[in-house]
């Protein structure tokens, strides 16, 4: 299964970013090799719109089967991830990724109906 | 002898619920008495306008904008449209192309650059432009559609329509949105001069200073109207003389005139004070227009 959190740093020991669409990075975890793949999104930081729709672009390069996030994703964004068919949970803030993968382990995080 | 062009004053603020709408309908209606004047509500998120002019009925009509719709039998999935759109609102999903219309901004990018046509510009609904005539009074409202994001559109939609229809007003004054932001430089970019409202609290103050900075990058020619004045706040008038920018009204603060507006009444027949000091403005607007004719 592959996983993609919404981060502010580039490894599972980094804390959540719990925006969507300004995400300071996306990291994907692979949990069949548990191998990481980090990809800056530092560039959506100087548009005035539009950063769910381009996050959401990356998202859907990486084609993950689930999004684990903060706040959740606005509507630009949630119509995209609607489209991939990608289970989406929020609420996890402050938290590194790490926890973050234990909490959705043990079914701590909120699915969100998109 | 040809008829001079209409004088333009834009009436702007910076801090929302200074009376801009207050000031524009009163200049209106006294300017109205001797010169034929178009007033042009341009607070497209919640125009207001017209509720002072019960008797003035509005003919409205559908405003559009152009959004591309993705056909997708002609679409070669080349990838043109997403990698071109700025505002990310184009953006191609595997075997799909979407189409997000409130990223949209009608630039025809994607559209005129897709090689295969597959992007044709269509018609979405962006508000109403609503015009009604009485005397010498012109009313125009431009109201966009609830849930459209951008205003900018319809404001520059409306100076466009009415460059042919009001050409003959002697006076065309703009009420604009409050704020320093895009709708506010659309909406007061024709003026000849643009009027700002304030009223003397710290808020007012901060946000005229916004605004005057905001103005003066576009070289719009200002005058300062005070509202609600005697509240006991000078730091405005202060502000005002050393940036050298004219004080031409200060509307008295009175219950009596906050109680008549608030029943959308037109005040100023029965308040000479406020009808002295209108009187100001409209003095100082007929000057400003023989000095720069």
């Amino acid at each position: 299964m592959k996983i993609v959190f919404t981060s502010q740093g580039p490894d599972m020991d980094s804390q959540m970013d719990s925006r969507f669409g300004r995400a300071a990075y996306l990291v994907s975890f692979s949990s069949d090799d548990n191998t990481v793949v980090a990809i800056s999104n530092s560039e959506v930081a100087s548009e005035a719109h539009g950063a769910g729709s381009a996050t959401s672009k990356k998202l859907f390069e990486l084609k993950p089967d689930v999004l684990i996030t903060g706040n959740g994703p606005g509507e630009t964004a949630s119509k995209v991830i609607k489209l991939m068919n990608i289970k989406t949970f929020a609420n996890a803030h402050d938290m590194t990724l790490y926890e973050a993968y234990e909490a959705f382990k043990q079914g701590k995080l909120k699915e969100l109906a998109l | 002898m040809t008829t001079p062009p209409p004088y333009r004053i834009a009436i702007a603020s910076g801090k929302g619920g200074t009376g801009k709408t207050f000031v524009a309908v009163h200049l209106a209606k006294m300017i109205s008495t001797s010169a034929s004047c178009t007033l042009v509500d341009l607070d497209v998120e919640e125009p207001n306008d017209s509720i002072f002019f019960p008797e003035m009925e509005l003919e409205s009509r559908l405003v559009y904008k152009q959004i591309p719709e993705w056909n997708e039998e002609r679409c070669t999935l080349c990838g043109l449209c997403s990698k071109t759109c700025k505002f990310h609102a184009v953006m191609q999903l595997g075997d799909s192309v979407i189409v997000f219309n409130e990223l949209c901004h009608s630039c025809y990018a994607c559209s005129e650059l897709c090689p295969n046509d597959a992007l044709p510009m269509k018609n979405q609904t962006l508000g109403t432009i609503g015009i009604a005539k009485s005397n010498q009074l012109t009313l125009v409202e431009s109201r966009l559609k609830v849930g459209e994001e951008q205003a900018v559109p319809l404001i520059k939609k409306t100076h466009r329509n009415l460059q042919t229809e009001v050409n003959k007003t002697d006076y065309i004054l703009y009420d604009s949105p409050p704020g320093t932001s895009c709708p506010v430089v659309a909406a007061t970019k024709p003026a000849d001069l643009v009027l700002l409202v304030t009223e003397p609290t710290s808020f007012g103050l901060n946000d005229l200073k916004l605004a005057v900075e905001t103005l003066r990058k576009t070289q719009k020619p200002m005058a300062i109207i005070i509202n609600r004045y005697g509240i006991g706040y000078e730091d405005v008038e202060q502000y005002c003389e050393i940036e050298k920018l004219p004080v031409i009204a200060k509307i008295p603060y009175s219950r009596k005139i906050a109680e008549a507006y608030a029943l959308g009444h037109i005040v100023t027949e029965s308040d000479p004070e406020l009808l002295s000091q209108l009187k100001n403005v409209v003095d100082f607007i007929k000057l400003h227009r023989n000095e720069n004719a």
